[in-house]
């Protein structure tokens, strides 16, 4: 097996094809297809086109979900539930990619009926493809990180045995949060919040809407485009990868009576405040100068 | 921590409570500045050396004890907070407390007013910002998050509602040390109340 090419579906639902872009941004990407095949692709060249994904029965090893379900859409004139359950149950592995296909996302705002991920409805789980759960992974994200889908599928065709939070998502990227390995660790640390969009100083928890210190994600360790992460850029992390993506206020900390609503995951609030009016009461000289 | 040692640090920290206690009597009746160390010792009847086993300085002192009042103030709103009240019945119980405590330990309040607040140079090491009342201000802090979050208070700025909240009780039991109040602190309660209920309301 390790030697044959698996054979992929990566079928499109209700999506706007961001996944499938930011898949195409992969470093290895060659090398990548020199192990695995595309049944159908959305916009890579593929074996089949869509009429064949939906008239004939076709092989795959892996199928990808990309995009939110509903029993209203259809693709080429046919349910899409439809598709999903002839393919679902012929491959070994499930794979959701993205927050869509995840948790809903974005379309379950849309016009079509009952829009959700393909398990769950925000972090509620669904259960039209229950049986279905022992074989999916999902990887959450907005769009979703390539490194992680790649090597979740390296996995799968080296068998090895992938560890997975209540989500279904592999911890191996999800067990940490999008804090983890932020530049700006020092100022949340110290309660440093002068953060100016743009510029390299200063925390975005405070006041600027970063979620990143309860978001499950792997920005801040593994790098976009090999090179830099939102937070690092000087953008608040938005939470893509959450269950209740995408909140409101994006760029603006919710705080009742100056303190943020949404507190680092795990931490009571007495520990937090303890802990912020502790070390709001000292000035660090060096973190409240200019970097550069 | 072997049970003896237990035995022995936890009669420690009565006895330095004992000593807390008994400087902030003598501090209410003759000033900060004018009790010393050995005023103190001697009021407890322990040996001037003995006190300095407990704290070493005047200054420790003085700040352990602020400590001291915002932990025990800071415990008792904690237990209103927990309760499954209303805002407003939060508010009341609070303010009760305050007084009550102005009432039957005034030399706790008086001596976050008089000397906690008025003489910030003894502090500024070691009780930066707001660290040694840290106790007292994170149930404050979590009173008012609640009642926003509830949707029973406005929201606003931490500092603007703090100010109005802890002014105007300071104000009220400054007033009643300078023999100013005709009445007693808990027959404004009600009225208190109310005021300050009105003002942080959404």
């Amino acid at each position: 097996m390790h030697d044959k090419k698996l054979k992929i579906l990566w079928l499109t639902a209700i999506s706007c094809n961001g996944n499938a872009h930011s898949f195409l941004n992969h470093p290895n990407l060659e090398y990548f297809m020199d192990k695995f095949e595309f049944v159908y692709h959305p916009i890579i060249d593929s074996l089949y086109t869509l009429e064949d994904v939906i008239k004939k029965d076709l092989e795959c090893d892996i199928l990808i979900v990309d995009g939110a379900i509903s029993p209203e859409f259809k693709k080429a004139g046919e349910s899409i539930i439809n598709i999903l359950d002839k393919y679902a149950h012929k491959a070994k592995k499930i794979v959701t990619v993205g927050t869509c296909a995840t948790f809903g996302g974005i379309f379950s705002q849309s016009g079509y009926a009952y829009t959700t991920g393909l398990h769950f409805d925000k972090e509620n789980p669904t259960f039209l493809f229950k049986s279905l759960k022992d074989k999916t992974i999902s990887i959450s994200g907005c769009p979703i990180q390539p490194e992680i889908l790649v090597d979740t599928l390296y996995a799968i065709k080296n068998e090895l045995k992938i560890k997975l939070d209540k989500y279904l998502r592999p911890k191996e990227f999800f067990a940490y949060t999008v804090h983890n390995g932020c530049t700006r660790n020092e100022y949340f640390e110290y309660k440093v919040d002068n953060h100016i969009f743009g510029k390299k100083e200063g925390c975005m928890f405070y006041d600027h809407g970063c979620q990143a210190p309860y978001t499950n994600g792997s920005c801040n360790k593994i790098l976009w485009n090999e090179v830099n992460s939102k937070t690092r850029a000087g953008v608040p992390c938005m939470g893509c990868t959450s269950p209740d993506f995408p909140k409101e206020g994006f760029f603006k900390t919710k705080k009742n009576m100056g303190i943020p609503q949404n507190l680092p995951i795990g931490v009571a609030k007495r520990a937090y405040l303890t802990l912020a009016g502790v070390t709001k009461a000292f000035k660090i000289k060096r973190l409240e100068e200019d970097l550069f | 921590m072997m049970l003896g040692d237990f035995i022995l640090s936890s009669k420690k920290e009565q006895k330095k409570e004992q000593i807390m206690q008994g400087a902030l009597s003598l501090f209410a009746i003759k000033g900060f500045y004018n009790t010393t160390i050995p005023d103190i010792a001697a009021a407890l009847k322990m040996s001037v050396g003995n006190m300095y086993n407990y704290f070493k300085s005047k200054d420790f002192l003085a700040k352990e004890i602020i400590k001291y009042i915002s932990a025990y103030l800071g415990n008792k709103i904690k237990k209103i907070n927990e309760q499954d009240i209303s805002t407003e019945q939060k508010t009341k119980k609070i303010i009760e407390l305050y007084f009550e405590t102005a009432l039957s330990k005034p030399e706790m309040i008086d001596y976050f007013l008089r000397i906690y607040l008025s003489n910030r140079e003894i502090f500024l090491d070691g009780c930066e910002g707001m660290i040694c009342v840290n106790e007292f201000v994170t149930e404050i802090m979590i009173y008012f998050e609640e009642g926003v979050k509830c949707g029973d208070l406005r929201d606003q700025d931490f500092f603007s509602a703090f100010g109005l909240f802890m002014g105007y009780l300071g104000g009220m039991v400054f007033l009643k040390g300078e023999n100013i109040l005709p009445k007693e602190l808990n027959e404004y309660t009600d009225d208190i109340s109310y005021n300050i209920y009105k003002a942080l309301s959404a």
